[in-house]
């Protein structure tokens, strides 16, 4: 299918539905195409969608930016139970613009994911299904308006500092998509901090319900960085092809040592009795609960089963839009022609 | 408590809406001229029913912050693009014409304005 298209002029710009590219001819011409492949990206140019490339590192790239891409849409859930709620006018504003870059983001990804072969039908199935894994992060809830603070301070805080690297990555579509996404998603951060700030600023209950956001999210917001890098099975691979620039420690580490300072401002304490600065500057944390991070990742998490069935409920109540769109527009279509 | 009810089922139960998934909502690609003067840019690509709802998708996609001041989408399926593995012999012969460029000529240093 793949080389006869070429020619014909069908050459889909995104490659979007085409099927996987031909075996290589041969093992010799496999590993001169690796080393041009491996050279390519070790001369720092980007890696595009019409471009040979290694099974390993498209299977591995549809797999993180689909996961992603999952993460966006369903981090859309936590935050939205809240917009009918929030305090002001403009809080509610800003939480509708939020919410609707998440669900932006996730376009931009699954966007980002079809140019390596694979239909969005099937990533949204592999979500809805849920085979997919999308960002732990997610199933936990959101029980009081600090909460939506706590999030935008520090999982949108966490997540700017994995994605900050990736609109380095090798691979062109999610280098750009990961550009638009860090720009959009500083204003996540800053939202968070000011409402966090107001909370931490107003009265003793609010300032309780600050304090308690944040021990919440503390450590899940920690977790969110990935296993600690002995225990990591995708780093090394993903290193030498420039998907992943920072290993989890490194970057979980910038990540604390921004933010202890912050927490500091609003007068909030981290819930770490052993967290202290060392004497090269960096702030050492206690040790994380891996196995609640392991738990919640299995499916076992506080919201893991009301998310997907979110979407599933969500997903099944706009059949009827999608299916009017495809007639409306066959309509429309038929009287241009007639 | 289970995330979930059992693959098998969850596909039985789930099959119907997945089936009608793999819509007919072509792919299109979209480009965005950032203001007056530039040229329009491509930025991604979307789903959609028929060519105004592309436009429309575009908008709240890819024009939120208002990104751009004119769009262009166009199917996908319809781009016709030269093959990356052809790129060395399909674009050579440029690269011994240096004569096309201004630099190839050394012009004594007395003459200026050229």
């Amino acid at each position: 299918m793949w080389p006869k298209v070429r020619n014909g002029g069908e050459w889909m710009y995104t490659q979007g539905l085409l099927e996987a590219p031909p075996k290589a001819a041969s093992a010799v011409e496999d590993s001169e195409r690796m080393a041009r492949f491996q050279a390519r990206i070790d001369a720092e140019e980007k890696i595009e969608p019409k471009d040979w490339m290694p099974e390993a590192y498209r299977q591995t790239l549809i797999r993180q930016i689909s996961q992603h891409a999952h993460s966006e849409i369903v981090g859309m859930l936590p935050e939205g139970h809240w917009i009918s709620r929030a305090p002001s006018l403009l809080r509610k504003s800003i939480l509708i613009a939020k919410v609707q870059d998440e669900g932006g983001h996730g376009a931009y990804l699954y966007s980002a994911a079809e140019t390596l072969g694979i239909a969005r039908s099937e990533l949204i199935e592999q979500l809805l299904s849920g085979r997919a894994k999308y960002s732990s992060i997610f199933n936990y809830p959101t029980p009081t308006w600090a909460d939506v603070a706590a999030i935008g301070w520090l999982v949108d805080g966490a997540a700017i500092m994995n994605q900050v690297p990736l609109c380095r990555c090798s691979y062109g579509p999610y280098a750009r998509a990961m550009v638009r996404v860090c720009k959009e998603e500083s204003f996540h951060q800053r939202q968070g901090y000011h409402a966090m700030l107001s909370l931490a600023r107003g009265t003793p209950a609010q300032q309780r319900m600050a304090q308690d956001a944040l021990n919440r999210w503390w450590w899940p917001a920690l977790m969110m960085f990935g296993p600690p890098d002995t225990a990591s099975q995708h780093t090394a691979l993903s290193v030498r092809w420039k998907i992943k620039r920072f290993t989890n420690d490194e970057l979980r580490q910038k990540f604390v040592d921004f933010t202890v300072p912050q927490a500091q401002f609003l007068g909030l304490m981290v819930p770490d009795t052993q967290l202290h600065q060392a004497e090269d500057g960096h702030y050492q944390t206690g040790p994380l609960d891996w196995s609640e991070f392991n738990a919640v990742l299995k499916g076992n998490g506080p919201c893991n089963a009301e998310r997907i069935a979110e979407r599933r409920e969500a997903h099944a109540a706009g059949a009827w839009v999608r299916e009017a769109a495809i007639a409306h527009a066959a309509k429309r279509a038929a009287r241009a022609v007639a | 408590m289970r995330p979930s009810a059992p693959r098998v089922q969850s596909l039985k139960v789930y099959g119907a809406i997945a089936m009608t998934l793999p819509h007919d909502w072509a792919l299109y690609e979209v480009f965005v001229r950032a203001k007056r003067g530039l040229d329009h840019k491509h930025v991604g690509s979307l789903h959609a029913a028929d060519a105004a709802m592309a436009i429309e998708h575009a908008r709240d996609l890819y024009t939120r912050r208002q990104e751009g001041v004119s769009l262009w989408v166009v199917k996908s399926a319809d781009i016709v693009a030269s093959a990356p593995e052809d790129a060395a012999a399909f674009f050579d012969p440029a690269e011994d014409k240096i004569y096309r460029h201004p630099t190839f000529y050394d012009i004594p240093k007395d003459v200026e304005t050229l």
